[in-house]
């Protein structure tokens, strides 16, 4: 019988055994210079929670292209889009009106990789560039209501017995996404495309069908994010997806995902933008400059993959 | 078929990018009223060296059949770093363009050792050495600033004539107003092809590049040094991306470590290289084709300066919507490699690689 830490992920377990580390760091310093050990508090780490399930939609929504072997780079200004269209309808049907903003651009995404099959990394980043076109053009003629409804401000900053709504919000799409991966055809067909493409077609699968799907599924995670910041910070503004695209792709490689595709858990991602948003926020209670956090953030990412995310040496 | 058509055959992807160049900057310079003029070169030409420089580095890491994520942040390291160290005595302005020049192929060799004796995937590790850089840069350069050696500065973004003005040489007189027109960035460019990329493509560890892109276990098999070839292009984009940065502080006069515009930077490089016919798969290319789709990006945003603002087409030149188009213009370029999927007969040629 294996003990139950040897049955967990190897970067499950490299990466939850460096989010303890950050903490102890980061306690460390505050402990010397503070006499406080704020890290540690409940009330910390749920806030800390709630930054991450921003990016842990968007990366949830991620790793499902990755696992095909694609990358969605449309993702900063999907979110920003979704956050803007919702916010600019208002009312009742705003966060409606975002999904759907996010699902066109889902569509749109699927429908270039699957049929006219150009490389997503190129197409999406096309798609990121004219959706960002639009934006400016809605913004920029006449002054659009950027106000968040709310329901939406209920969903990012509020409160269900003590917990985040966000979490709540975060754990449901999770679930799905888990649900979706280890239960239904779907999934098995998300990991078989992700290994051999030409497989998976010849044995039967639509292959256009799930690509599509995929993306849609990333861009609909995207957009919920982006209602939730907007809601988080009140309103929605451009630019406020820019920062979200290399630390989503960052949390979920070093869950554990092959960036190749066919290999991944949606545990090691969420674990991923948890590391990432506390590293983030240790980093910046410490006051260190902007310089060393990027240098550290970097360095950080290459030494966990250094560590587990090797490819087998191949003499081929 | 005689050696000429092959070599058309082979090279149609750099004939069609050079096309695309020349019907989008034909129509620039017809539109404008200084059109086909030397100082109109000069500033096209100035505007565009940088871009060709990160779309010259991303050629070589993309011929392997990688990427190199971290182009735009090399860029501006050597930026940040330049705004240092040009500046000065002739001495050290010299010795500070070699340590420019040499940090950033070191920048580009650190890159390619994570990938190739570390095992990373390309795309993931210059993600992550993308943020170092740009650490180091912030570290450099805090805050926008610092000098360059402005003589330098002069010589190098002008005309040929304005070497000659800028440090007193007796300036030919039949020189002056022939190849002294000639945009120095034009020069520079040229020379960087003729002396780094020409020789190195004909070079054994060159022609392993393209071989190791086009598929790596026979380029393995066939007693090529794999890994060699990999690290040199890595190196060379470091380099390229460097010379892209140096080129930046002597425009602007100073370091700027600007983050939206280093990822800008990296992205439009991916587009231009796309444009100029070297395929993301790996193997099929070249810089030379990079330098024209980096042209024709550029030469697309120029033309939204010269439509008439009350003419018919009026609303091209609307600033609100010139985002949009050439968010559009990239995405239907792009999208226009896909014509092959509708001469395929068999559904499971889609999925070669």
């Amino acid at each position: 019988m294996k003990s139950w830490i040897e049955n967990i992920d190897k970067p499950i377990k490299y990466a939850l055994g460096f989010i303890v580390l950050v903490l102890i760091v980061g306690n460390i310093y505050t402990l010397i210079n503070l006499g406080t050990m704020p890290f540690f508090s409940p009330n910390y780490l749920l806030q800390q929670l709630q930054v991450a399930s921003f990016l842990g939609l968007i990366a949830t929504g991620m790793m499902v292209v990755i696992l095909l072997g694609h990358i969605d780079l449309s993702v900063p200004w999907t979110l920003t889009c979704a956050a803007m269209t919702a916010t600019a309808v208002g009312g009742d049907g705003a966060m409606l009106a975002g999904l759907t903003a996010g699902l066109i651009i889902g569509l749109i995404n699927g429908i270039g990789v699957a049929f006219l099959r150009v490389p997503s990394m190129i197409f999406t980043l096309g798609v990121n560039t004219v959706v960002q076109g639009l934006m400016i053009v809605h913004t920029g003629g006449y002054a659009p209501q950027t106000a968040s409804t709310p329901i939406m401000n209920f969903l990012a900053t509020g409160y269900i017995v003590g917990i985040p709504t966000a979490l709540f919000v975060w754990a449901a799409i999770g679930g799905l996404i888990i649900f979706m991966l280890n239960r239904t055809p779907m999934g098995r067909y998300l990991y078989a495309m992700g290994n051999r493409e030409v497989a998976a077609y010849l044995s039967g699968v639509n292959t256009r069908l799930i690509l599509i799907a995929a993306f849609v599924i990333c861009s609909l995670c995207a957009a919920m994010a982006g209602i939730l910041l907007a809601g988080y910070s009140a309103k929605a503004y451009q630019g406020m997806g820019d920062l979200y695209l290399l630390p989503a792709i960052a949390a979920v490689v070093i869950g554990g995902t092959n960036i190749l595709g066919g290999k991944g858990t949606l545990a090691g991602t969420v674990v991923g933008a948890i590391l990432i948003v506390l590293l983030q926020s240790v980093l910046s209670v410490m006051q260190m400059p902007e310089a060393g956090r990027q240098v550290i953030y970097g360095s950080v990412i290459i030494g966990m993959l250094l560590v587990y995310g090797r490819a087998e040496k191949k003499e081929s | 078929m005689s050696n000429f058509r092959i070599w058309m055959v082979s090279n149609w992807r750099l004939f069609l990018a050079i096309g695309i160049f020349c019907v989008i900057y034909g129509t620039y310079s017809f539109m404008h009223p200084a059109g086909g003029s030397s100082r109109l070169f000069v500033q096209n030409s100035n505007e565009s060296f940088v871009l060709i420089s990160v779309a010259m580095a991303q050629t070589l890491p993309v011929l392997t059949g990688g990427l190199d994520l971290s182009v735009g942040s090399v860029m501006t390291m050597i930026n940040a770093l330049a705004s240092n160290v040009v500046n000065g005595s002739p001495t050290e302005v010299f010795l500070g363009i070699i340590l420019c020049l040499c940090s950033a192929a070191l920048a580009g060799f650190i890159n390619g050792c994570i990938i190739v004796y570390g095992r990373l995937q390309p795309i993931i590790v210059t993600l992550a050495t993308g943020a170092v850089f740009m650490g180091i840069a912030l570290f450099l350069r805090p805050t926008p600033g610092g000098e360059v050696d402005g003589g330098l500065s002069f010589a190098a973004t002008f005309d040929l004539n304005e070497i000659f003005f800028t440090y007193g040489w007796p300036l030919p007189e039949w020189f002056e107003n022939s190849l002294g027109l000639i945009p120095t960035p034009v020069v520079l460019i040229v020379i960087v092809v003729l002396v780094i990329w020409v020789p190195f493509r004909n070079s054994v560890t060159g022609r392993g590049c393209y071989a190791v892109g086009s598929a790596e276990g026979a380029a393995y098999m066939s007693g090529l040094n794999v890994d060699r070839s990999r690290l040199a292009a890595y190196t060379l984009a470091g380099l390229f991306a460097g010379i892209g940065g140096l080129y930046l502080a002597l425009q602007t006069g100073s370091g700027n470590a600007d983050i939206p515009q280093a990822g800008a930077y990296t992205l439009n490089s991916i587009a231009a290289v796309v444009i100029g016919g070297t395929s993301l798969y790996g193997g099929i290319g070249g810089v030379v084709g990079s330098i024209f789709g980096a042209m024709s990006l550029r030469a697309i945003s120029f033309n939204f300066r010269v439509f008439d603002a009350d003419g018919p087409m009026g609303f091209i030149s609307d600033p609100l919507l010139q985002p949009l188009f050439e968010g559009s213009i990239l995405l239907i370029a792009v999208s226009a490699g896909a014509a092959r999927v509708f001469s395929i007969k068999n559904r499971l040629n889609l999925f070669g690689s």
